[in-house]
């Protein structure tokens, strides 16, 4: 068994009353990529923003290569929704995957032509160098999310944490992004994005976390992704749809 | 120096350091919260007036940081409250500034304290009020300390211009490599409040909105970048308080608000001929900005 | 102190200062499911210009004359923050900052340019920054009272379909409600209530009294209906509680006096709230916990 590197334990967090996430228990594995599926509203996000302190948490402990999150900070790397932030901010490509080194470069200083290099290099790696000066809101939606993932990639982190990182993306853009999603497992990093399309879970992820407001079921894909779990997630509101693989989603509506 | 050469100089700083802090006000969507601080600051210069009884300049940059701070932690708590931002913002500023008034009408009764003066500024009685400074010798009061806030507002934003660029573009990114983006938030506020309560003097409480958002407003639209749109901003804020001071002198008002007035016509050129996101650029079919048009549709 | 009551002139600026506050109660509940509570700030400064052109104009002073300027003032507003978020990457918030301080600043302009005038100074102009109840002449009041009373009609008359207008427009479209009608039938009222409001509450805190009773009434109640009705009844009694207040005083200002009041209400509301009020609140978050802890109990006994 590989040592973990994420461990969570009976964390809890609300949204002002209502709870959205309960007794969640797991731990991952070092060099795992897992898939976090779950139904609306079942605290996928708030889970990830939980974990990195980004929204309180009520109870629980959540701790990283042993290290509570303040010291493992600088060891993980975080690709927040695309809708989270205004992308008619004046500023380009280049400049947000920089952002990504502003933790390193520290106070008072400003970036060097070395952190801009790094950064364009990681933009290169994502197939994006030529849109290096582009005004950030003249890019596609899948070329914004390459780019979010450029900034991840400079931050050269152990851990990374993604938020729906092919939600409403090209399929050129998904196979950029699973591309490099397995090749930062193959150099032993660990993984957790939030995914939304059933289909392709077995396909992506190596472990999946089912989630609906605590953990239903976590492991080894080909051992969890079951039918029956799946079911179970989803509150039974979904259909099979003639082969294995085709699933139809009823949530809650 | 002449009086008149007085009186523009002020002007300019007033522009120049509003035009500054607006970009990241505007930026930061917080051009509502402007609105607010400038109206609540009063009450932080009476209140400093009441314990003091003196209208000395500190005293009412202490006060007005201090209200400015109130000002900005009652209307998160009341977010936290499950009350939407937009009443929020409603409710603080305009209970506080009530508050300001009646204590000006009601208590103090003093013939410095005007609310007039206090909310229109009185920009031609600036030169009157001088003070003697080692080295410079006699300048206006209000000057020296424009230019105070000026100095502390440009290092602020140079000292630290990429860690207000990030927490301005994604808070949760900032948040999560370490940036202490709740402290930001409140020393932008305080930077807000000395901007205002420095300007209050020249411009008053209303029109320093002008002279905030408007100019930044305008240079929005002209560029991408984020180190030209300061320089813009600042250039439009003391394009508009000279054109304004001119204005005013031809016709014979009010010249704070012609300075408003002015930033108006700044953003007016600037909404119809910009090149990039002006009227004109859109209504020219432009096979580039399309793009840009649709991604703001999808957003 | 019952003297200044018995006046006949203060009972008649008592009333029209309550009739407005129900008004603009009421509004303001609409204004807050539109999401629009800063738009009305907005909209009262931009009525300046308004009622200094009306004046410059007409040479006298009739209130109705100087309402429909600050209608039409203000109508512009509304329409230039509309046309610069719309066409423009510039967010709403900005827009209205904007539009808000440079008409006030343009008002101003003119407001000086009067006041030099012979005469000007008299106008009492300098009274619609601030309000002055006492200031008002019986012809005042009476337009001011008429004008609040269709406003509190229209909105009484058309209860429901506000009602759907404002919580699923999606649905009103689907019965057959004109959203565009509607939009505009909103506009006219929330207009409506800020110039007639200014000669009373002023241009800066007008908009205090279309947002603070209403989400006082959010404390009491989760009903659409009693949240009208609750709002108006605090949006009266601030109205007839500050304009009482600021007559005691000679030269007092009748709107900061009035929003203190409206204030006062939403403090209270806020700690003794039936609904998520500060107390309550903590109530429930006591007892949440303590079934909490239960919870915990026996899962840990059946562990």
């Amino acid at each position: 068994m590989a040592e973990s590197v994420i461990k969570v334990k009976e964390l809890s967090a609300a949204y002002r009353k209502n709870t959205v996430l309960e007794n969640v228990d797991f731990s991952v594995e070092k060099g795992s990529l897992t898939g976090i599926v779950g139904p609306n509203g079942a605290g996928k996000s708030t889970l990830i923003k939980t974990m990195l302190q980004l929204h309180p948490s009520l109870s629980g402990t959540v701790d990283f290569m042993g290290l509570p999150f303040k010291q493992a900070k600088k060891y993980i790397g975080y690709v927040p929704q695309r809708g989270s932030v205004d992308w008619d901010f004046p500023t380009n490509a280049l400049d947000v995957v920089t952002m990504g080194l502003y933790g390193k470069i520290g106070w008072l200083k400003l970036p060097t032509r070395m952190h801009k290099e790094k950064a364009f290099h990681a933009l290169k790696k994502m197939g994006m160098e030529d849109y290096a000066d582009r005004q950030i809101s003249q890019l596609s939606g899948g070329q914004q999310q390459r780019v979010f993932l450029a900034r991840a990639l400079v931050q050269d982190a152990d851990i990374y944490f993604m938020d729906e990182p092919l939600a409403g993306v090209d399929a050129a853009t998904e196979r950029a992004i699973m591309t490099i999603l397995k090749e930062l497992k193959a150099n032993g990093k660990t993984v957790m994005v939030v995914h939304h399309d059933l289909q392709t879970v077995e396909e992506y992820f190596d472990h999946v976390l089912l989630l609906n407001r605590t953990v239903m079921n976590h492991g080894k894909t080909t051992e969890t992704f079951t039918k029956d779990n799946v079911a179970k997630t989803y509150g039974g509101n979904m259909r099979w749809m003639g082969e294995e693989k085709q699933y139809v989603v009823h949530t809650g509506k | 120096m002449t009086y008149t050469a007085w009186i523009i100089i002020t002007a300019c700083l007033v522009g120049l350091t509003c035009g500054l802090i607006g970009v990241f006000l505007i930026l930061r969507r917080m051009a509502m919260m402007a609105d607010a601080i400038s109206h609540t600051v009063l009450l932080g210069i009476v209140v400093a007036f009441i314990i003091t009884r003196e209208l000395s300049g500190p005293h009412m940059l202490v006060g007005a940081i201090l209200v400015g701070l109130l000002t900005a932690v009652l209307v998160q708590w009341l977010n936290s409250l499950e009350i939407e931002n937009h009443a929020s913002i409603g409710i603080v500023f305009t209970t506080l500034f009530a508050i300001g008034v009646i204590l000006i009408a009601t208590s103090v009764g003093n013939a410095h304290l005007d609310v007039q003066h206090a909310l229109m500024g009185e920009i031609t009685f600036i030169p009157w009020n001088t003070v003697n400074l080692p080295m410079i010798g006699s300048i206006p009061e209000a000057t020296a300390i424009l230019f105070l806030v000026l100095i502390i507002v440009v290092f602020m934003i140079l000292a630290f211009y990429k860690e207000w660029k990030i927490t301005s573009f994604d808070p949760a990114l900032a948040a999560s490599i370490g940036i202490p983006v709740v402290l930001m938030h409140y020393v932008f506020m305080s930077l807000v409040s000395v901007t205002t309560v420095a300007a209050f003097d020249a411009v008053g409480a209303i029109m320093v909105v002008a002279m905030l958002i408007t100019p930044a407003a305008s240079a929005y639209l002209w560029t991408d970048k984020l180190s030209i749109m300061l320089l813009l901003s600042g250039t439009f804020g003391v394009v508009s308080a000279i054109t304004g001071y001119y204005i005013a002198a031809w016709i014979d008002t009010s010249i704070s608000g012609s300075m408003a007035f002015a930033t108006g016509i700044v953003f007016l050129i600037s909404f119809i001929g910009s090149p990039k996101h002006g009227l004109f650029a859109k209504f020219i079919p432009n096979v580039t900005d399309n793009k840009a048009l649709n991604e703001k549709s999808t957003r | 102190m019952w003297s200044i009551l018995a006046s006949s002139t203060t009972q008649w600026v008592l009333a029209s200062t309550m009739i407005l506050g129900i008004a603009a109660g009421m509004v303001g509940c609409l204004a807050y499911w539109k999401k629009q509570s800063l738009m009305s700030d907005a909209l009262a400064h931009a009525a300046l210009p308004g009622v200094i052109i009306a004046f410059l104009l007409l040479q006298e002073k009739n209130l109705l004359i100087l309402i429909i300027g600050a209608a039409i003032s203000a109508l512009m507003g509304a329409f230039l923050i509309q046309l610069i978020q719309s066409t423009t990457r510039i967010t709403e918030d900005t827009a209205m900052g904007m539009i808000l301080s440079i008409f006030f600043g343009a008002g101003l302009m003119l407001l000086t340019l009067v006041n030099r005038t012979a005469g000007g100074n008299q106008s009492g102009l300098d009274n619609f920054i601030f309000g002055q109840a006492a200031a008002m002449v019986k012809s005042d009041v009476i337009t001011m009272l008429m004008l609040a009373v269709i406003v509190i009609i229209v909105l009484f008359l058309g209860f429901k379909e506000w009602k759907i207008y404002l919580f699923d427009p999606q649905f009103a479209k689907g019965i057959g409600l004109s959203i565009r009608g509607m939009n505009f039938l909103y506009t006219g009222v929330l207009v409506t209530t800020i110039v007639i409001g200014i000669q009373a509450v002023g241009v800066i805190l007008i908009a205090a009294l279309l947002i603070i009773p209403s989400v006082s009434a959010r404390y009491w109640t989760q009903s659409f209906k009693w949240m009208l009705i609750i709002s108006a009844c605090i949006g009266g009694l601030s109205g007839a509680i500050g304009t009482y207040i600021s007559a005691l005083g000679s030269g007092w200002p009748t709107g900061p006096f009035i929003v203190l009041v409206a204030g006062v209400f939403f403090t209270i509301s806020l700690i003794f709230g039936k609904e998520k009020g500060i107390v309550s609140n903590y109530i429930q978050f006591k007892i949440q916990r303590k079934q909490l802890v239960n919870k915990q109990i026996s899962l840990d006994h059946k562990g």
